[in-house]
């Protein structure tokens, strides 16, 4: 056990490394740690975020989901009315055109009627006047008395 | 290990024959491995001996050399250097630093990879253990911490090596010594707990002042008018730290060390011998395997424990 200048000389040495690690090797390493430890812990972090925006965009879904459904509800019901509607308008429609149809035929019919009804006073006349001619030939003008027998006519 | 077998049956551990012949004694073969390569300073007119005890020159002037014997390592006093110890030392904390210089250098907050991923290992587990015993702010402590840990496990880790390789290669060399495992060095070991001792008084001071420094060692544990008493207690305390810190490292891997040259003196003699020292071996160097990182724990964790000490108050 021989006590010399080697003590001097290690202590020199042990400074020197300890140095060397403060100054080069701890610092970036243990910055390293920190920097990963923080992006993990932010990673996490956003992670958790992300899953709870997730549950808000699944609720918000829902809810549109649910809005959407009693939209299209709404609009089949009206949809619905609505169809009932025209069909009730169409009955009506139809029901109008049918009267008027039928005023239209009794007023063709009666048209029709008054138009016989003059042919036949006409032809009553022709022929009354005929038979009249016929007993008044000799004795009758048939031009003198057309104005008789148009009187008789109106008559009818 | 190395050494030819030419067994002498009778007289195994009396004449062990090793790859360096000049071993006449077992006594000799430990003594060589605990010899550590001095370069120093001898007095002038210094009669230097060959392993007879024959003088074969005296210096004309103080002459700086390599120490060819354990006494000239011993007259050579305080102005002398283990090169081995020095050497070893410096190229494992090169080993370490550079390793770590260079997994810093491309240390990303990514995905870490293969060096990287070791040292932050290594990092992390020497953080924890500042964080668990020192409660101070102070950016020294870590790296001195990681430093102390790694650089002492490598030292211990030498012990693991077979005493003989090195040395072998030394002596084929020409060099006379070769100690490998710089832990086994009194020196290297109070060096470290020195330094150690030194920051723990710079802090002490720093955090408490000189008279807070004082008071701690004078005025407890007991009354204040019992200075004297609590001064010798707390002194022999504070004294009793780098002296135990560099002891226990320095007795463990010596121990280690000696029992290792031990079961390598079984390879000279017989086969069964040799074959028995081999599994001795094996079974040490695993056991071992445990004491160094211990040891290293241990003076790391012990370091940062003193100086937070010398960063608290104490009441």
């Amino acid at each position: 056990m021989n006590f010399n200048a080697t003590l001097i000389g290690q202590s020199i040495t042990f400074i020197f490394f300890v140095w060397f690690c403060m100054k080069f090797v701890w610092p970036p390493i243990v910055n390293a740690l920190e920097t990963r430890k923080k992006q993990i812990a932010d990673g996490l972090a956003a992670a958790d975020r992300g899953k709870h925006e997730l549950e808000l965009a699944a609720r918000k879904a829902g809810d549109n989901l649910r809005d959407a459904k009693a939209q299209a509800a709404e609009v089949i019901a009206q949809a619905e009315k609505r169809a009932a509607q025209i069909v009730e308008e169409a009955k009506d429609a139809a029901k109008q055109e049918g009267e008027r149809q039928l005023a239209a035929a009794q007023a063709n019919i009666e048209q029709e009627a008054n138009r016989a009804r003059e042919s036949l006073r006409e032809q009553v006349a022709a022929l009354a006047v005929a038979g009249a001619e016929k007993i008044l030939r000799r004795e009758v003008n048939a031009q003198t008395h057309a104005d008789l027998l148009a009187q008789l006519k109106a008559e009818l | 290990m190395g050494a030819p077998a030419r067994a002498h049956p009778k007289l195994t551990l009396q004449f062990i024959t090793t790859m360096a012949s000049e071993y006449a004694t077992s006594g000799e073969y430990i003594k060589h491995h605990l010899q550590n390569l001095t370069y120093g300073k001898l007095p002038a007119g210094y009669e230097r001996t060959d392993h007879h005890g024959n003088v074969v020159e005296v210096l004309p002037a103080p002459t700086w050399t390599v120490a060819h014997n354990s006494q000239e390592a011993k007259d050579m006093g305080f102005m002398a250097f283990h090169v081995d110890s020095l050497g070893v030392s410096l190229v494992l904390g090169a080993i370490f630093t550079f390793f770590f210089w260079l997994a810093a250098r491309r240390a990303t907050a990514g995905v870490p990879a293969g060096l990287q991923n070791f040292v932050e290992w290594v990092i992390e587990f020497i953080d924890d253990s500042v964080r668990g015993s020192f409660s101070h702010v102070n950016p020294l402590v870590a790296p001195l911490a990681l430093t102390v840990f790694m650089w002492v496990f490598l030292m211990n880790l030498m012990d693991l090596l077979p005493v003989d390789w090195l040395p072998w290669v030394a002596t084929l060399a020409g060099v006379p010594y070769l100690k490998i495992v710089p832990s086994t060095d009194p020196n290297v070991t109070f060096a470290l707990a020195l330094s150690v001792f030194f920051l723990v008084l710079y802090y002490s001071v720093k955090m408490k002042g000189p008279g807070g420094f004082f008071a701690e060692l004078a005025f407890q544990p007991f009354p204040k008018f019992l200075f004297p008493v609590n001064l010798l207690l707390e002194g022999v305390g504070l004294i009793a730290k780098p002296i135990s810190l560099a002891l226990r490292l320095f007795g463990n891997m010596y121990a280690g060390e000696m029992i290792f040259i031990l079961i390598a003196l079984m390879f000279g003699g017989s086969w069964v011998l040799g074959l028995f020292g081999g599994v001795l071996q094996w079974a040490w160097a695993v056991f071992h395997i445990l004491i160094i990182t211990l040891q290293a724990f241990i003076f790391m964790t012990l370091t940062i424990v003193y100086l937070d000490m010398a960063h608290s108050e104490h009441h």
